[in-house]
Formats: C-alpha cells, structure tokens, sequence
C-alpha cells in the first residue's frame, strides 16, 4: 500500500512540467523523422537486413523514441534523488526510516516511468502511425507481452541506475558514471542502431545483456519477431537480470551503509 | 563597442573559474570527459555498422558520409563548448539568477554562456576532428576545396552557435521547453550527418531556406567529393555558407534582445 502511494505521487509529480512534456514530445518526433528516413534508406536496399522488413525498422524507431524516457535511457528519474541525497548527506535521514531504500526509490521510479509512457510514450506512437503507418502490436498476446516485458525493462533499468547512484557514497558525485552508464545505455539498447542487425557475435553478446531489455525485447515482442514460447524466454532473461541486478543494489547498500556508519554519517 | 572589446577577456575569466571548479571532483571530470567523446564515437560506430549491411547510404559511401559527419560535429561541437550552457537561460530565469547577472558589468549574454563551462566537451570535438580527418583523408584537395572547408568549418560553428542562442530565447516566454531547442541544435547535427538524399526534397528546401542546416555540410561538402547535386541545385550554392551564417547569427542576435527586452523577474 505504502509503495503504491508513493509510486502515485511519483506520478504526479513528473507531471508537473507540462511545457517540458510536449516540448519533449516534439524533439522525440523530430528524431522519429530522422531516423525513420535513414533506416528507410538502409532497408531499400536490404530488405530483410536483421530479420527485418521496412515497416518493422520505422516501428522500431518509433517505439526506441516513445520509450526513450520511460526506460529512462539516460539515466534520470528517482534515482538521481538518491545520489544528489547522497551527496548532501541528507540519505543518512533516509536510512533510519522504517522502509527499504531500494524499494522506496523503486516505487518512485515506477510511478514516473508510469507517467512517461503516456506522456511521452503515447504521443510519438501515434505520430508514428500518421507519418510512417508503423505497425500495431501482432497479436493481443504481442500487446500484452510488449506491457509485461516494459515494466521489466523500467525495474531492470532502475536497478543500474541504482547501482550508479550508489557510487556516489564513494565517488560524492555520480555524474561521470552516470554519463558513462548512459552512454552504454544508447548503443547496447539498440537505441543507435537495432541489435538485430549488428555483426556476430557483437549481436549474440548485445542480446544477452541487461540493456538488451530496454529496447530490443519489447520491440520484438510487439513486433511478433518473438511469439509463443520466445516471448517467455526473453521475458524470463529479463527477470533473471533483475533479479541479479537487485541482488548487487542490496549487497552494494550494504557495503555503502557500512562505509557511512564508520565515517559517522 | 567597448563591451564588445572586453567580451572576450570576461568570457574567458568566468569559464576559468568554472574549470577550476569543475576540477574539484577530479574523476568525475575525466569520466565526463571521456565519457563525452564515447557518446558520439559509439554514434559514429552506429553508423560504420550500418555500413556492415550495406555499402552505400543514399548513394554515399562511408568515407563521404565521415566528411559530413564530421563537419556537422565540429560545428555543434566548438558552438556546444563555448555557448552551450545558454540552454541553462530558462533555469536562471526561473531561480532568479539572471537578475544577479543582470546587475553585473559584463554583457549578460557572456556570462549565460560562460556559465558552467566545460572542457570535457573537448571529447566531442575531437571526436568529429577525428572522423573528419578520416574522411578527409580520401578529398582531392586543392587550394580552392581547402578555402572552402575552412569556410564550411566557421560557418558550421556560427549556424549551431545562433540555432543554440536563438531557440533558447524562447525560455524567456516558458521557462521549461529546453528540449525543444534540442530538436533544432542536436537533432539538425543528426540529420546533418547522413547525406541529404534519405530525406525527401521537401525537407531539403526547409533545411536550405528555413532553418538553414543544409549549409553546415552538405552543399559545401558536394564541391569537396566533386559530386554534381543530387537535387539539380547549382554549385555555387556551396560558398553560400558564409551568408546563411551571417544571417542566422544576425536572426539570433535580433531573438536574444527581444528575448531579454521581454523578460520580467519572477522575483524570486
């Protein structure tokens, strides 16, 4: 109960910046179009290149742009609040509360990625249907597949971005890491270019990692590229993922929470 | 005219003292500064590994595509260095800042983009020399063709150098839409970086005579691989770079000073 209240608050809070949401919308869009045309031109002449027909590299594009924030790509979201506390030294106030810290932020997390994908997410999807008439989901099970394996993607994500912040208790500022987090982020989504279509073994290397979850997934499973039992298998590496991601957040706070009690908060 | 003399001397005092600050957190430093020339070289890998599935882009290969690409990314790169911060304005309009800047004796567009300087934008720069260079490397160069990239490298700069200022005046009116100058700053370096002929013609012409991108790299950069245009436009129109960066330049300097005529504090 008390997560869901803070996950809706979360949500409220997001959405406050209304300007920034459509000014955000619009920037989307116009990377939508861009990439939308460069793709066009590389599946011209490879019609099949990944696995992949025309419609299915515009939708692809699309979707990378709607789920740009909700995933949090570059970093961003409640987790930013941890490291900023971290810094000021207000997390030792956070650390005497009778809540988990990971849950606490996770919550938070969920609740902005929530407001994300319908402010930010739905918006460019539509557009991309007017513009590029990108392909809807392949099935009601896609579609359902497709909200199962994005809700993994946000949780598999906060648990990086988690890990990022917690360097901040040794670091005092996680903005490097956070850039460099950020920048494996891009291109091992397949945010920069689908991982379907990158040389072995870079491709078999990119699917199984965590980021890996971000986009490409979901994207497959919407796209019907992962049907039946494919989608429990990508669905299933992304819960394992997090579950080994969580497992360090938990392990990591610990090793931090020793570190600050010995220096006396 | 006295203030445009000084200028440079006040732009250069504020961005050392941000360095040294900046120097206070010295690992984050270097990982932002590496961290930064990854970002665009990984972009750049993106795009070598579409050239894995094919060997031409719009009918350009990948030596032609790196000449583009890293002429649109010094440009966006020396303008993002020295008056990228100038994205912050809305910020400092909403904390009250800009009025703290507007009391002092420097011109107060200096000190906006002076704000928060950052060397670590370096590791772009050298990034787009590097892929330039590759590029480059492949031009039949003559005296006339050296002019010209030299020509097409200012005025890349002074065009991303007006879009930044321009498109942030409108945080003077709403104060949190920094994104939206994103689309122009950051998204026309993207689509500069591939070759014109992806787009439809239509995008062309907005690029050529609304917002105009076109000239960052492309119309110089088809006299450099002496290619005929693709689109039937005439060669001269690649040392027209020069004017459309005096225009827009021109255009920026005219939205800023609206922009700071119309502003009131929030009096916070």
């Amino acid at each position: 109960m008390l997560y869901a209240a803070v996950a809706a608050r979360s949500f409220r809070r997001f959405s406050t910046y209304r300007t920034a949401t459509l000014a955000g919308v619009f920037t989307n869009s116009v990377f939508g179009v861009i990439y939308s045309y460069a793709y066009l031109a590389l599946w011209h002449q490879r019609p099949d290149a990944g696995g992949y027909d025309a419609t299915d590299a515009v939708t692809y594009v699309w979707l990378g742009q709607a789920l740009l924030m909700t995933v949090a790509l570059w970093g961003g979201g409640t987790t930013d609040d941890l490291a900023e506390r971290v810094r000021t030294g207000d997390v030792a106030i956070d650390l005497y509360r009778p809540v988990g810290l990971i849950g606490w932020y996770l919550a938070g997390d969920l609740g902005r990625a929530a407001y994300h994908l319908l402010a930010r997410g739905v918006a460019p999807t539509i557009l991309g249907l007017l513009l590029f008439d990108i392909a809807l989901p392949a099935s009601p099970a896609a579609g359902l597949g497709f909200l199962l394996s994005l809700a993994l993607a946000v949780v598999t994500s906060f648990g990086i971005r988690f890990l990022v912040a917690c360097s901040a208790f040794w670091l005092l500022d996680q903005t490097g890491m956070r850039m460099l987090s950020g920048v494996l982020a891009i291109f091992l989504s397949g945010m920069t270019l689908p991982l379907v279509i990158f040389p072995e073994p870079l491709r078999s290397i990119a699917l199984a990692l965590p980021w890996a979850s971000y986009l490409q997934t979901p994207a497959d499973i919407w796209l019907g590229h992962r049907s039946g039992t494919a989608i429990v298998d990508g669905l299933g590496l992304q819960v394992l993922w997090i579950v080994v991601l969580l497992t360090l957040c938990h392990l990591t706070l610990g090793a931090a929470t020793r570190k600050v009690v010995l220096q006396g908060g | 005219m006295a203030e445009l003399r000084t200028a440079p001397q006040e732009y250069v005092w504020i961005a050392r003292m941000w360095v040294r600050s900046s120097l206070a957190y010295p690992l984050s430093f270097w990982t932002l500064t590496v961290g930064s020339a990854l970002i665009t070289l990984l972009d750049f890998v993106g795009l070598g590994l579409m050239f894995h599935s094919i060997p031409t882009l719009g009918g350009f290969g990948l030596r032609e595509v790196a000449l583009l690409y890293g002429a649109s990314g010094i440009g966006i790169g020396v303008a993002d260095l020295l008056i990228g911060s100038v994205e912050q304005v809305g910020v400092h309009v909403r904390t009250g800042t800009l009025d703290a800047m507007l009391t002092r004796p420097v011109p107060l567009l200096v000190q906006v983009c002076a704000d928060r300087f950052a060397v670590r934008r370096l590791g772009r720069i050298s990034q787009a020399v590097a892929v330039f260079g590759y590029g480059a490397w492949w031009v039949d160069w003559t005296l006339p063709k050296v002019a010209l990239a030299v020509l097409m490298v200012a005025s890349a700069c002074l065009i991303f150098f007006s879009l930044f200022v321009a498109f942030s005046c409108i945080q003077f009116w709403t104060v949190d839409s920094t994104e939206f100058a994103n689309a122009f700053t950051y998204g026309g370096n993207t689509m500069t970086q591939y070759p014109m002929t992806i787009f439809p013609r239509e995008v062309l012409k907005g690029l050529t005579f609304v917002v105009p991108l076109a000239f960052v790299n492309w119309y110089p950069c088809l006299y450099l691989l002496d290619r005929p245009d693709p689109f039937g436009l005439p060669s001269w129109f690649a040392v027209l770079s020069p004017l459309a960066a005096v225009l827009t330049v021109a255009v920026s300097g005219l939205a800023w000073r609206t922009g700071v005529r119309h502003y009131t504090s929030t009096g916070s």
